[in-house]
């Protein structure tokens, strides 16, 4: 199978490229890991618009996403949910599995829409059953209808973390307490960048309704929380901090998302460490086009700017690949792209004042307690990690023939992160100088039967 | 320990979770399923065997490995739950059944699985 572009993510970069691709002739494939539209932001989007009662809990931000949905459903773009893009050859050839089985095509343009992850929140007893992420109760809630049972805590930074507070207390299930780890001095730093306030006025009034809703629906919010840890013996029971302790059998964790650079980094694009947003992400001009021509990046992939930039940045990768592939002129791209790009403008305007303001501490990038695990996977803590410092290994993928670090399944999603500052801060380094871990296809695990039938169907 | 908000429609899909009958709504995932049903763990880790449940929900941390339909280490927060189906938690590594190899008698010497601790 051949395809002019194929675009892998069906969240709201994804969606939105693939239903403006169509409108230029592009014969589009859009490929998703999950089961319908709607990435994470508009996680079972579809499924909402039959129940209203759980249009009420999840609240409008959620719903606009129902627009691009059916719209992707109207555009007669291909879309296959369910498979999962496992290798990606920069000539366009794209493996995929689906099912138990695997096939391959190709493409002459690549849009990589695959979002954002949660940064990960490595404290004291972050792999205790009960200790899951925000992102993770917001996704139950969607997916399943479900909430905690017992006494739930939410702790950490940003707007998610007042949203998710409100949709479990409009679902019946209202947190014991929010935890706020913003430390003070982010105030004094944010406030240095109000010039984003006036155009990105809509999203502050919106982040303001939701800490005045947390506050009404008499959720106490504790400020400054730092030195988290978790304890339990099998699953969590206590959550201490510097000066306070709660019991709870649920804690939700968010310090913000990050890129979701997996399929980039093994495709080996340029990167850049993001001093602003403290993150790796692959350097993308305008457009989104990477350092390799027939492959581009929109959404939060490219950098963390929220749905409605992410599904422009969809819209102005669209519009180039229409360009690059000979359906409308350079001059009529850039006519279309005028509006799109002042709108995606408007919507970045916040992003300063929120980097600065919900920036993590150190001690969230590099945990200070040498017992903390760093690798989930295999078990590694932070302290192997600076004891193979200092026996020699200079950065995270010699880290790997050291401890086994990032190499167990999710190969290094989670680690990834948290061992480049850790060796950073070992090494007396920036970040940046330190680099990240090179992940390898197959970017999820597939079975040999999977391979084998592959080569058989040749 | 999860539970349906109050006012969620009646869940449709049954499926069994370690023997446990659970019922979910059309959509949600094998993880959800094992959620619900209240295992106080979801899996052992190869390494140490400690007990583990999901963390990301969202197909990026591993640690909802679960055996769904008899097939080892699938991550169940990205499988979705269809009726009749059999979730189980996943101890340690996957290991080979020798009776599953195809052909007669297999060429190569299967090595013992590894057990919790090492």
């Amino acid at each position: 199978m051949s395809v002019d572009f194929a675009i892998i993510g069906a969240g709201p970069a994804g969606m939105a490229a693939a239903i403006l691709a169509v409108e230029f002739g592009l014969d589009t494939l859009l490929i998703d890991e999950q089961d319908g539209p709607g990435g994470q932001i508009y996680r079972a989007i579809e499924r909402a618009e039959t129940d209203p009662s759980a249009s009420s809990s999840l609240g409008a931000d959620y719903l606009a996403g129902r627009s691009l949905a059916t719209a992707l459903r109207a555009s007669g773009a291909e879309y296959r949910p369910a498979t999962t893009v496992w290798h990606i050859d920069p000539d366009g050839t794209l493996s995929l599995a689906r099912k138990g089985e695997s096939e391959s095509i190709t493409a002459r343009r690549i849009l990589l829409a695959t979002g954002a992850i949660e940064r990960p929140v490595p404290i004291p007893g972050w792999t205790l059953p009960g200790v899951m992420t925000v992102g993770a109760a917001q996704i139950l809630l969607k997916t399943a209808d479900l909430v905690p049972d017992g006494r739930a805590v939410l702790a950490g930074q940003g707007p998610l973390l007042y949203l998710a507070a409100l949709q479990l207390a409009r679902a019946g299930a209202p947190p014991l307490a929010v935890l706020e780890t913003t430390p003070h001095e982010n105030y004094h730093a944010a406030a240095r960048r109000l010039g984003g306030l006036w155009p990105g006025r809509r999203a502050l009034g919106k982040g303001l309704a939701l800490m005045l809703g947390v506050r009404r629906a008499g959720i106490p919010v504790r400020r400054g929380v730092h030195g988290l840890r978790a304890l339990g013996r099998i699953g969590l029971e206590r959550i201490v901090w510097q000066g306070g302790e709660i019991a709870a059998e649920h804690l939700f964790l968010h310090e913000g998302v990050i890129p979701n650079t997996q399929i980039s980094l093994a495709l080996q694009l340029a990167h850049h460490w993001d001093e602003a947003q403290l993150c790796w992400q692959p350097s993308i001009d305008e457009w989104g086009r990477t350092s390799l021509p027939t492959i581009a990046i929109a959404g939060d992939g490219g950098g963390i700017a929220g749905a409605e930039a992410a599904a422009l940045s969809g819209r102005l990768a669209a519009l180039d690949a229409a360009a690059a592939l000979g359906r409308i002129g350079e001059a009529e791209r850039d006519r279309r792209a005028g509006p799109i790009r002042a709108e995606r403008a408007r919507e970045r305007a916040i992003r300063p004042f929120l980097d600065a303001l919900y920036r993590p501490r150190d001690s969230v990038l590099a945990p200070v307690d040498d017992e903390t695990i760093a690798c989930r996977c295999e078990e590694v803590t932070v302290g192997q990690i600076r004891r193979a410092v200092r026996l020699g290994a200079p950065g995270p993928n010699q880290l790997k023939a050291f401890t086994r670090c990032g190499m167990g399944p999710c190969q290094g999603r989670i680690c990834g992160p948290i061992v480049g500052a850790v060796i950073a801060e070992a090494r007396g380094m920036p970040i940046r100088d330190i680099g990240t871990y090179r992940p390898r296809a197959p970017y999820k695990p597939i079975t040999v039967g999977a391979l084998a039938g592959m080569g058989a169907a040749e | 320990m999860f539970r349906p908000r109050p006012d969620a429609p009646a869940a449709t899909i049954a499926v069994e979770v370690e023997g446990q009958a659970v019922t979910v709504p059309p959509g949600a995932s094998a993880a959800a399923a094992l959620l619900l049903a209240g295992l106080a763990t979801i899996r052992e880790t190869p390494v140490s065997g400690s007990g583990r449940a999901p963390y990301c929900m969202m197909g990026v941390c591993f640690d909802c490995l679960a055996e769904i339909d008899g097939v080892p280490n699938r991550q169940s927060c990205m499988v979705t739950a269809r009726p009749g189906m059999r979730i189980r938690r996943q101890r340690g590594t996957r290991t080979i059944d020798p009776n599953d190899v195809p052909g007669d008698t297999p060429s190569f010497p299967i090595p013992e699985p590894r057990s919790g601790g090492a």
